[in-house]
């Protein structure tokens, strides 16, 4: 079912190197478009490292190197044929694990995207931060503070005004690396409750501690370990249901089975 | 016996402590003590505003000597704060780490060149140079703000690169994320960021300015007068004490004291200011961001 939509994201034996350690060893994965993705494993099995391979966070990291091939649709993300970081970026979105809104107003956090982006017109700007902020379920809650500095709101309401953020460049892509782990429970739920929405529009990849979670959200998981070298492996790439109920590797088993008690 | 070593060193180190703190008072009660009688013979409004500076015949007014450190001072600014802002910036976020390692003690440096040293350089080649290009005595508002404005470089530079450097990584990050360009996240999210640091830094830079005697002795010309362009000579504040205090006696004398007030105050409120802005901002969204957050639970609850 998933594999008969189009793949959005596409990586072709790829390795990321620190240095001389080697953080992931030629992983290839398919992803499909509008679909929520998760990536899962122990602690240390380079889930994040994978995740921004996909919009080049890693080349914050000078010593970091990537060999290999990544496509979002059929565009290289890597190589001289890639296009300019930055416009990759404009497309694939993230939110990252605690949330971080700018020292800036509501409005602010929202707009400044759209405004690096060439947008001005005072109307545009005010239609996406209505259109963002709805989408996220934040509206109706901020809409007579939105000049309020957005550090007053609790973290459920910054997280979920990250991810407006991310919208309001008109992704195609959102990672979400870890994006619930530093939320109550109750905001977690908002946030499912909002990927799920969102997967109707936006191609999803998560990176999770959170097997439920996991289970909950995602229409296909991707199971990652290190080796006996220290490398991380791809070790299964399935539909979530059908590596919850019945993984094909028994490494994949234990971990989730371990996770479930 | 040990208890007793533990006490004393512990009583010397407070008198030692103590010294200091009682220094600044010392001084600060003495100035005012020998500045005060004069201010309120002359009164305080006519002092700081008089236009006429002539001690042998009791004339005691100060105003050509503020318009003096003002429009030095703003020179100085005009000059000095981009500039450093730039290389702040500059050695913050786009300087490769060699380079940085090569900057940061050069600028350290810079604050450590004795004053004598800038004026003479500044008298010997800033001060030819204006007067054989755009005229005029040469010792000038001009060439002060230059001279000044170097010196307050490395104050300018190193708070401003550390307000910079200490933002939260994922500030940066959250912007490169959105796809925006390293210099649209320079100047959209960091700059305004570090904004209260920055702020400090100017402030810190521009008393530093106030301040300074030595240089702009050498490079001003001094003569009590209202300047009309940048290229005429003035004194300052902290001038007009190290010219005269060696032969001043009585009420001349006071006057100098007089004069340090003014100076010590305007560089107490810079120095305040810059204090408070840098608290302020940590303590407001610490403050609000827990008040609102206890608000939050309660609410959920």
């Amino acid at each position: 079912m998933p594999d008969s939509r189009k793949s959005k994201l596409t990586t072709k034996s790829i390795n990321l190197y620190y240095g001389s350690v080697h953080a992931l060893g030629d992983v290839t994965v398919e992803i499909p478009e509008c679909s929520i993705t998760a990536i899962i494993g122990p602690s240390g099995c380079g889930k994040s490292s994978f995740l921004r391979l996909f919009n080049r966070m890693n080349d914050l990291i000078p010593i970091a190197r990537v060999e290999g091939e990544a496509f979002l649709d059929d565009s290289p993300i890597y190589g001289k044929d890639a296009e300019d970081v930055a416009s990759l970026r404009k497309k694939i979105g993230m939110v990252f694990q605690k949330p971080n809104v700018f020292p800036a107003s509501i409005y602010e956090n929202i707009v400044i995207g759209p405004k690096s982006h060439g947008t001005e017109n005072k109307a545009v700007l005010n239609e996406i931060t209505e259109r963002c902020l709805t989408k996220v379920a934040l509206w109706s809650e901020v809409k007579d503070s939105l000049r309020k500095p957005a550090q007053e709101l609790s973290s459920g309401q910054q997280q979920r005004l990250c991810i407006a953020r991310a919208l309001a460049v008109d992704p195609e892509v959102i990672l979400m690396d870890e994006s619930c782990s530093a939320l109550d429970p109750e905001s977690t739920a908002k946030i499912e409750e909002l990927m799920l929405e969102l997967a109707k529009q936006y191609t999803i990849i998560i990176v999770t501690h959170n097997m439920e979670q996991a289970a909950r959200v995602s229409d296909m998981s991707a199971f990652m370990m290190i080796d006996e070298e220290k490398i991380g492996r791809l070790v299964e790439f399935s539909p979530t249901t059908e590596m919850f109920l019945n993984p094909k590797d028994k490494r994949t088993e234990d971990y989730i089975e371990g996770r479930f008690g | 016996m040990k208890k007793f070593k533990e006490k004393l060193s512990g009583r010397i180190f407070l008198l030692l402590a103590l010294s200091s703190i009682s220094a600044l008072v010392l001084i600060t009660v003495f100035i005012f003590v020998q500045g005060l009688p004069i201010i309120a013979k002359v009164g305080f409004f006519k002092f700081i505003s008089g236009m006429e500076w002539a001690p042998g015949e009791g004339e005691f007014g100060i105003f050509p000597m503020i318009a003096g450190t003002v429009s030095v001072t703003l020179g100085a600014a005009l000059i000095g704060i981009p500039v450093g802002i730039c290389c702040s910036i500059f050695m913050a976020e786009l300087a490769p780490e060699k380079m940085r390692k090569i900057f940061r003690p050069a600028i350290q440096l810079l604050a450590g060149i004795p004053s004598v040293l800038y004026g003479f350089c500044g008298l010997i080649f800033v001060v030819p140079l204006i007067r054989d290009y755009l005229g005029g005595p040469g010792m000038s508002i001009l060439a002060g703000s230059i001279i000044l404005a170097i010196m307050i470089l490395p104050t300018i530079i190193s708070i401003s690169e550390v307000s910079l450097i200490a933002l939260p990584r994922h500030y940066k990050e959250g912007a490169l994320a959105l796809g925006m360009t390293h210099w649209q996240t320079i100047l959209r999210v960091q700059l305004p960021a570090a904004k209260s640091g920055i702020v400090a830094a100017v402030i810190l830079g521009i008393g530093r300015a106030i301040g300074e005697t030595m240089a702009v002795i050498m490079v001003l010309g001094n003569s009590v007068a209202i300047p009309e362009s940048i290229l005429d000579s003035v004194r300052t504040l902290t001038t007009n004490i190290g010219l005269e205090m060696a032969y001043a006696s009585d009420e001349h004398q006071q006057a100098l004291f007089a004069t340090g007030i003014v100076l010590f105050v305007i560089i107490m409120i810079l120095n305040a200011t810059a204090q408070y802005i840098t608290r302020k901002k940590h303590s407001k969204t610490q403050n609000k961001r827990k008040s609102n957050e206890t608000k939050n639970q309660t609410a959920d609850r």
